[in-house]
C-alpha cells in the first residue's frame, strides 16, 4: 500500500472549530437552572480548624447550599490511591490521599474547607466572605530537610514521620568500582517547584437526570474513563449511569490528570443532592494553589569516571517534595531515578530517594514528570567531569552512549510502569553528529566564540542529551466504523488537550482505509462513546491509543475487503482502497463507495450467513509490554548581558528521535511547546514559598510564563529508530521538548560567563540568582 | 475572581463627577482606564462601595502645547501618548518610555491620570513625572489646585490627592535645548513591572560642561525617587566615564531604598540601579551633545 | 445585589440589550449573557490575554472592563471574524495552515489582538510580530508557528 496520509504534514481537522470560537470547553456548558460553586480555602499552610460558622452565608440571598466536611456524611473519605507503590523490595510507602473538604486540620494553603453553592459565581464568592473559620495555626513544614528532623512538626500525626516513601534501586555495585575511579565528581543539585499553568483552569459541571437516573459530568480531565469509574464507585451508581465528557481542554500537561481532585468529587455529589446542575470553574488564583504542582528535589549525587571520561558508576541520594498528600504514588521520583541513567551505558548505579510530606500543594506529574531532575543530575555530572578531565563535553557524552548494537538495553531497575527499564531501540551518535553539524559546534567554539569574546560579548553554547520513556501501558482501545455517509468514525477513550489527536489519529485510520483525513471524525473523551481506557499521560496518546486505532482500522480494512470481495465476486488481492472507494483494480466500473458498502454490510431484510457481524466496524485494543524510549539532543547558543544578567537565546536546536512520525507538523509543535515550557522552567518560572508555607507569587504578574519575546525560533531535526514494540514503530514525543532544558541552560550559561569560575547546580535560575551565583564564585576565588 | 458588588455612577460632566465624589468620599473610587483597579477588584483586594466611571466625561483626553508647556488630559490613554508626534518632539523621554508599560491591550485602556493616581512605585509614569518636573492639576467641587510632582507622590500607592479631588491635567515643560534623555529598565519579561528603572535627563552647556542633570528611579523605594546628590556630582563638570561611575555609585548606594521582591533582592536592585544609571547617563549625555550640534 | 442597569451593546454588528449588575465583567457578559463563548477567560487579572476583544476597534482585555462600560460601544469578538467554519478570515486560515494553535484556548484572544496589528502593518518583521504577541500567553505552541501564521496572513492580506 502506498503511504499517503501517515507521516504527512497535514493541517488539523479540529482547527476550524477552535479558530472560530465554536468549540466546546467546560466553562461553555450552560444548563437551565445551573448553580455555581466556590470554595473557602485555607489561608494557612498548617492549622487546626477550631470552628466553622456558615450561618451568615446561608442567609445571603442567592445562596442555595453550604457544605463543610461533616455535611458529607459517609461520602467524606480520602480519595483513591491512583498509582500504587512499585514492586521494589523494601520500599516504604505511606499512603495519604487528599480529602474532599478539610476536617479538623488543614495541610496546605489553598486546601478547600467549605463549599458554597449559589445562583451565580459572583454571589458564591460574596458568600465566602460571610463564612468565619477559626484556626489554630501550626508551624508549617516547608523545607524538606527540616521536615525529616526529629523535632519537625508532623503533617500526618498518625504516621509519626513526614516520610512519604523511601525507595532504593541498584544496578551492579557502585562501591566496588569506586577504588578504580580516576575521578569522582560529587555535588548537591537542587531543582525547585514550578507549575503547569495551562491557559484554561480546571472546571467541572455536573447534571443529574433524576428520571433516567443518569449523571453527566463535563470535566477538564485528561482521563475521563477513570473519572467515570471512580465517580460511579463513590456515588454507588453503575458505570452505565455515569457519563464523563472531557470536551476541548485548554491544555493539560499532567496536572489535569490528578484524578479525584476535591472539586471533581464534590460537584457531582452536590448536583445529585440538590437535583440541579452545578458548575465550578477554577479561577487563576485557585489554580496556583489548588491544581497540583511539580518539582522540588535535592540530589546528593556522585559519579565515578575512568581517565578517559567513561562512567564507571553513579551514586545518587535524593529528597523529593510530594506536598501535603501523595495520591499519585511515586511516579515523579521514579522517573527522576530512571532518568539519571540517561542514554549512557552505566554499569553501576545506586539510587535512593526519600519522598517527603510538606505543607504545600500536592505534587503530581507535569510535562517531563521528574525526568528533568534526573537528566539535570547526569548531564551536569558529565559537564563537570569533562571540565576536570579536559575532554570536550560532546566527546564525553559520545564515549558513554549506549552503542546501537546493545539494544534492547536493560537498565536493570524498575520504571514507573513497574516493569524493568529496558530501552527498546535507539542510535544516539547520529543524533549528536547531526546536532553538532546543525549548530556548527566546532566552528563556533574555534572561530566564532573567540572572536565574540574578544569583542567583549558573553556568548555561550550548550549541548545536552536525554532519553524519554514514553507510551507506557496499561492499554487503550478504539472503535473504527465506516458510516453510511462514507465518513469514518474513530472513537477512543483518551482525552485530548491540544495534541492534535483529531488529526494524527485520523491519519492512522486514513492510511488503512484509503479515506482522506478530513473525512474521518475522531471522537475522544466521551465515556458514552467509548467505554474503556486509561488516559492521556506519559506521552502515550500516539503510541498506545494510536496503535489501538491502527489495530481496529486494520480489522475494518479486512472486513471491507471481505465484504467487497463477495459484492464484486472478485478475489481480495485484486481489490484496492482509494479515496473513500473500494474497487477492482483496473476495472473502473467495478467500484463502490465505502458508505454504500457499509449499508450493504447492514442488511435490514433477508438472511445473512451465521456469525456475520453487521456494518464495517471493529473495536480493538493495544497494550504495550513496556514503554518505547525516545531520545534526543538539545543545543543552544545564548548571550548574557554580564551586567544586567538578562539573556538572549540566539539559536535553539532539537534533534529528536521518536521512531516513525505520524505528522511532522504536529510533532514540531509539540517540541516547540515543550521547549517553551522548559525555558520557563529553567529561567522564568519558580513557585516561591515563604517559611509559613505561603505561596508568594501565585498570579500571572509574578509567576512568569515565557512570552513570544522570550522563546526563540526552534530548529528541529529528526532521527528515526523504529520501536519494535508496536506495529507502527512509533514512540511518544509529548515531553521531549521540556526535559533537558535545565542542564542546557546551566552548561550554556557557564560557557557564556567563561571569565567566572562558576558552577550552576540548580534550576530554576533568573537574572537575580545568576548574579548571586557569579558573586559567590568571585568571592570564592578571592 | 469576581468583583464585590458596588454602586455604579457614570457622570457625563466633571462637575457631576466631583459632586458624586464629594457625596461618597472615601467609599468611592474613580474608574479611569481600570487596568490596575479592576484586577485588584477581581482579586477583591479592592472593594469600593461606589465606582464613579469618568470614561464618559468629555474633554479629559488631549495632548496640547501652549507656551512651551505640554498639557495632557488625565484620561489620555497610554496608547495616545505612545503615538503622539507632539510628545515625540517635545517630550521624547516620556514618548520613549511608554512602550515599556505593559502590553498594547493594556495601553489601549490605561490612562496617564489613572497610573499617576494609583502611584505604584514600580510604574513608569510616576517616575517620569518626577523627571519631567510635571505639575498636576486637581479639583474638588469647590476649587482647583496645582501640585508639583514631588509633592504629589507621598508613598506607596499614596498621593496628595484628597478623597474629594480628581486629577484633571498634567502639565510638563517642553524639553529644554541641549538636553539629552534616556529611560531604561530591567524587567523579567518585556511588559512586566521592572525590577529597576532609571530615567535620566542631562543638559549640556555651550562650554561642554553639564548645566543640569536629573535622575529618577522606579521600584527603588515607596515611590518614584529622585537622586539629587548623584545628579549634583555631574553639575558644572565635563562628563567623563569616571564621573558617571561616581554618580551611578552614589545614586544606587545612598539615594534609593529598594525593598526587594520575589524576583530580585534589594542588593540586586541596587546593582541594577548602578548599571542602569551608567547606561542612561551615557545615553543622555550623548544625545545632549547631538542636540547641541 | 446592586441595582441592575440597562445596556445596549453592539457585538459583531448586532445590538444586544440586557439588564446587568454593574459588577459584571465584560468577559462574563459576552460569554454567559450573550452565549458568545469564543472569548476565553484565563486569568481575570489582565495578563494572559485570552479574553482580548476589540473595543471600538482597539484590542482590550474584556476581563478588565465592566459590561456597563461597553454601553453604546462596539465590540468585536472571535465569532465576528468569519461567518462560519467554511469561510475563515485570512488570519484564521493562516493559523490553520501554519499550525498556529494546539489546545486553541488562547487563540481567540490572539486573533483579536492581531486584527488591529495587521490593519496597521501588513509587512511586519518577526520582532514586531513577537512584540505584538507579547501580551498574549500561549502555553502550548512555543509561539513559533503563531509567528509563522502571522507572516503568512500578512503576506496574503497585502
Amino acid at each position: 500500500m502506498t503511504t499517503r496520509y501517515f507521516g504527512k504534514r497535514i493541517k488539523r481537522n479540529e482547527d476550524p472549530r477552535l479558530l472560530t470560537g465554536r468549540s466546546l470547553f467546560v466553562d461553555d456548558v450552560d444548563l437551565p437552572g445551573m448553580l455555581h460553586a466556590a470554595f473557602v480555602r485555607s489561608p494557612y499552610a498548617h492549622a487546626r480548624i477550631i470552628n466553622i460558622d456558615v450561618s451568615q452565608a446561608l442567609k445571603r440571598e442567592g445562596v442555595v447550599a453550604v457544605y463543610i466536611a461533616d455535611d458529607l456524611g459517609d461520602y467524606w473519605k480520602p480519595g483513591p490511591l491512583l498509582v500504587s507503590p512499585p514492586p521494589i523490595a523494601d520500599t516504604v510507602f505511606n499512603e495519604k490521599t487528599q480529602v474532599p473538604l478539610a476536617k479538623d486540620k488543614v495541610k496546605f494553603s489553598g486546601e478547600p474547607i467549605v463549599m458554597v453553592v449559589a445562583e451565580s459565581r459572583y454571589i458564591a464568592e460574596d458568600a465566602l466572605a460571610d463564612i468565619y473559620v477559626d484556626y489554630e495555626p501550626f508551624s508549617a513544614v516547608v523545607d524538606m530537610e527540616k521536615a525529616l528532623e526529629e523535632d519537625s512538626p508532623l503533617i500526618h500525626e498518625d504516621l509519626g514521620t513526614n516520610i512519604a516513601a523511601r525507595v532504593v534501586q541498584k544496578k551492579g555495585d557502585y562501591e566496588s568500582i569506586k577504588p578504580d575511579a580516576a575521578l569522582i565528581i560529587k555535588r548537591r543539585f537542587s531543582y525547585e517547584h514550578g507549575c503547569a499553568a495551562a491557559m484554561e483552569n480546571r472546571g467541572v459541571v455536573a447534571e443529574w437526570d433524576r428520571r433516567s437516573g443518569r449523571l453527566t459530568v463535563w470535566d477538564t480531565t485528561q482521563a475521563p474513563v477513570v473519572i467515570r469509574n471512580g465517580l460511579a464507585d463513590l456515588l454507588g451508581l453503575s458505570e452505565r449511569q455515569v457519563r464523563v465528557i472531557a470536551p476541548f481542554i485548554g491544555g493539560g500537561f499532567g496536572p489535569k490528570i490528578m484524578m479525584f481532585y476535591q472539586e471533581e468529587v464534590l460537584v457531582p455529589w452536590v448536583a445529585i443532592q440538590l437535583d440541579r446542575p452545578v458548575k465550578w470553574i477554577e479561577d487563576r488564583a485557585e489554580n496556583f494553589v489548588a491544581t497540583t504542582h511539580e518539582r522540588g528535589q535535592i540530589h546528593d549525587a556522585e559519579a565515578a569516571f575512568d581517565k578517559d571520561g567513561r562512567i564507571l558508576g553513579v551514586h545518587d541520594v535524593f529528597l523529593h517534595d510530594t506536598g501535603a498528600y501523595d495520591p499519585y504514588g511515586l511516579t515523579v521520583p521514579l522517573n527522576s531515578q530512571a532518568n539519571v541513567l540517561g542514554l549512557y551505558d552505566i554499569k553501576n548505579y545506586h539510587s535512593e530517594f526519600t519522598a517527603v510530606f510538606t505543607n504545600k500543594t500536592i505534587v503530581t506529574p507535569y510535562r517531563g514528570a521528574g525526568r528533568q531532575h534526573g537528566v539535570f543530575v547526569i548531564e551536569r555530572l558529565l559537564d563537570l567531569a569533562a571540565k576536570e578531565l579536559k575532554i570536550d563535553r560532546t566527546e564525553i557524552r559520545r564515549r558513554n552512549f549506549i552503542p546501537p548494537d546493545k539494544f534492547p538495553y536493560n537498565n536493570e531497575i524498575i520504571y514507573q510502569d513497574f516493569v524493568p527499564l529496558i530501552y527498546d531501540s535507539g542510535n544516539y551518535e547520529p543524533l549528536l553528529d547531526d546536532a553538532l553539524e546543525k549548530i556548527d559546534y566546532h566552528h563556533f567554539i574555534k572561530e566564532i566564540q573567540p572572536k565574540l569574546r574578544a569583542e567583549g560579548k558573553h556568548v555561550g553554547i550548550g549541548i545536552v542529551a536525554y532519553v524519554e520513556g514514553t507510551g507506557i501501558g496499561p492499554y487503550e482501545g478504539a472503535k473504527v466504523q465506516v458510516m453510511s455517509s462514507g465518513r469514518v468514525s474513530v472513537v477512543t477513550g483518551v482525552g485530548t488537550q491540544g495534541q492534535g489527536h483529531f488529526t494524527s489519529f485520523a491519519q492512522i485510520a486514513a492510511e488503512q482505509l484509503g479515506v482522506p483525513v478530513d473525512k474521518i471524525d475522531v471522537v475522544t473523551g466521551d465515556t458514552d462513546q467509548f467505554y474503556w481506557g486509561a488516559g492521556t499521560f506519559a506521552s502515550r496518546g500516539a503510541v498506545v491509543a494510536g496503535n489501538a486505532i491502527y489495530e481496529a482500522a486494520r480489522d475494518v480494512r479486512k472486513k471491507i475487503l471481505q465484504v467487497a470481495s463477495e459484492h464484486f465476486n472478485a478475489p481480495e488481492d485484486e481489490l484496492e482502497l482509494f479515496d473513500g472507494q473500494i474497487r477492482v483494480a483496473d476495472v473502473p466500473r467495478m467500484s463502490i463507495s465505502l458508505g454504500e458498502l457499509a449499508k450493504k454490510a447492514n442488511p435490514t431484510r433477508g438472511a445473512v450467513k451465521p456469525g456475520t457481524q453487521p456494518g464495517l466496524e471493529a473495536t480493538n485494543y493495544f497494550g504495550p509490554e513496556r514503554g518505547a524510549t525516545s531520545s534526543g539532543i538539545h543545543a543552544m547558543i545564548i548571550e548574557v548581558d554580564p551586567e544586567t544578567l538578562q539573556i538572549h537565546i540566539q539559536k535553539y536546536l532539537v534533534v529528536h528521535d521518536c521512531g516513525k512520525v505520524i505528522n511532522p507538523l504536529i510533532l514540531d509543535g509539540q517540541i516547540h511547546g515543550g521547549v517553551a515550557q522548559g525555558i520557563g522552567n529553567a529561567f522564568y518560572e519558580r513557585l516561591v514559598y515563604d517559611d509559613d508555607g505561603q505561596l508568594l507569587n501565585g498570579t500571572f504578574m509574578d509567576y512568569h510564563l515565557p512570552s513570544a519575546l522570550d522563546v526563540p525560533r526552534i530548529e528541529t531535526a529528526h532521527g528515526e529508530t523504529v520501536s519494535p514494540l508496536n506495529a507502527m514503530g512509533v514512540k511518544g514525543a509529548g515531553e521531549a521538548g521540556a526535559i533537558p532544558v535545565g542542564p542546557l541552560f546551566a552548561q550554556a550559561l557557564e560557557d557564556a560567563l567563561h571569565n567566572v569560575d562558576l558552577e550552576i547546580l540548580e534550576i530554576p535560575l533568573n537574572s537575580n540568582r545568576l548574579w548571586e551565583i557569579i558573586n559567590d564564585a568571585n568571592n570564592k576565588g578571592k | 475572581m469576581k468583583p464585590a458588588p458596588f454602586e455604579y455612577f457614570c457622570p457625563d460632566s466633571i462637575d457631576q463627577a466631583l459632586d458624586l465624589l464629594s457625596e461618597h468620599g472615601d467609599e468611592a473610587r474613580i474608574l479611569a482606564g481600570g487596568q490596575s483597579l479592576v484586577p485588584a477588584m477581581n482579586f477583591r483586594i479592592q472593594q469600593p462601595a461606589v465606582l464613579i466611571d469618568i470614561n464618559r466625561v468629555p474633554d479629559l483626553d488631549y495632548i496640547l502645547e501652549e507656551e512651551n508647556v505640554l498639557r495632557i488630559g488625565a484620561m489620555t490613554r497610554e496608547r495616545q501618548l505612545e503615538f503622539s508626534d507632539l510628545l515625540s518632539q517635545q517630550a521624547p523621554l516620556l514618548h520613549e518610555s511608554v512602550p515599556f508599560i505593559a502590553h498594547p491591550q493594556i495601553r489601549n485602556r490605561g490612562t496617564i491620570g489613572g497610573s499617576l493616581v494609583n502611584a505604584d512605585p514600580a510604574a513608569e509614569l510616576p517616575a517620569l513625572m518626577l523627571a519631567l518636573n510635571a505639575r498636576l492639576k486637581v479639583r474638588n467641587n469647590s476649587q482647583e489646585r496645582w501640585i508639583e510632582a514631588p509633592e504629589f507622590f507621598i508613598g506607596m500607592f499614596t498621593t496628595a490627592l484628597e478623597a474629594d479631588e480628581i486629577l484633571l491635567e498634567i502639565a510638563l515643560p517642553v524639553m529644554a535645548e541641549r538636553t539629552g534623555w534616556s529611560f531604561m529598565e530591567v524587567a523579567p519579561r518585556s511588559g512586566d513591572y521592572a525590577l529597576m528603572g532609571v530615567a535620566a535627563l542631562v543638559t549640556m552647556g555651550e562650554d561642554g560642561k553639564c548645566e543640569g542633570a536629573k535622575l529618577v528611579y522606579l521600584n527603588a523605594g515607596d515611590g518614584p525617587l529622585e537622586a539629587k546628590e548623584a545628579a549634583n556630582i555631574l553639575l558644572g563638570e565635563k562628563i567623563s566615564d569616571d564621573l558617571i561611575q561616581s554618580a551611578a555609585e552614589h545614586g544606587s548606594e545612598h539615594e534609593i531604598t529598594p525593598f526587594g521582591n520575589v524576583h530580585a533582592s534589594p542588593e540586586f536592585q541596587r546593582h541594577l540601579a548602578q548599571v542602569l544609571t551608567k547606561k542612561t547617563l551615557t545615553q543622555a549625555v550623548r544625545r545632549a551633545e547631538e542636540r547641541k550640534q | 445585589m446592586t441595582r441592575l442597569r440597562s445596556v445596549a451593546i453592539t457585538v459583531n454588528n448586532q445590538e444586544y440589550k440586557r439588564e446587568v449588575e454593574p459588577r459584571m465583567l465584560l468577559s462574563d457578559f459576552l460569554r454567559h449573557e450573550l452565549g458568545l463563548t469564543g472569548t476565553h477567560v484565563g486569568c481575570e487579572h489582565g495578563v494572559c490575554g485570552a479574553c482580548s476583544i476589540l473595543f471600538d476597534g482597539e484590542s482590550a482585555r474584556s476581563c478588565l472592563m465592566f459590561a456597563v462600560q461597553a454601553d453604546g460601544h462596539a465590540i468585536r469578538t472571535v465569532e465576528g471574524l468569519s461567518a462560519d467554519e467554511d469561510h475563515l478570515h485570512p488570519i484564521q486560515q493562516a493559523f490553520w495552515e501554519a499550525h498556529g494553535l494546539q489546545c486553541g484556548f488562547c487563540t481567540p484572544g490572539i486573533l483579536m489582538s492581531l486584527i488591529p496589528f495587521l490593519e496597521k502593518n501588513l509587512d511586519p518583521t518577526e520582532e514586531e510580530i513577537r512584540h505584538a504577541l507579547s501580551g498574549n500567553l500561549c502555553r502550548c505552541t512555543g509561539y513559533q508557528h503563531i509567528v509563522d501564521a502571522v507572516k503568512l496572513a500578512a503576506e496574503r492580506m497585502r
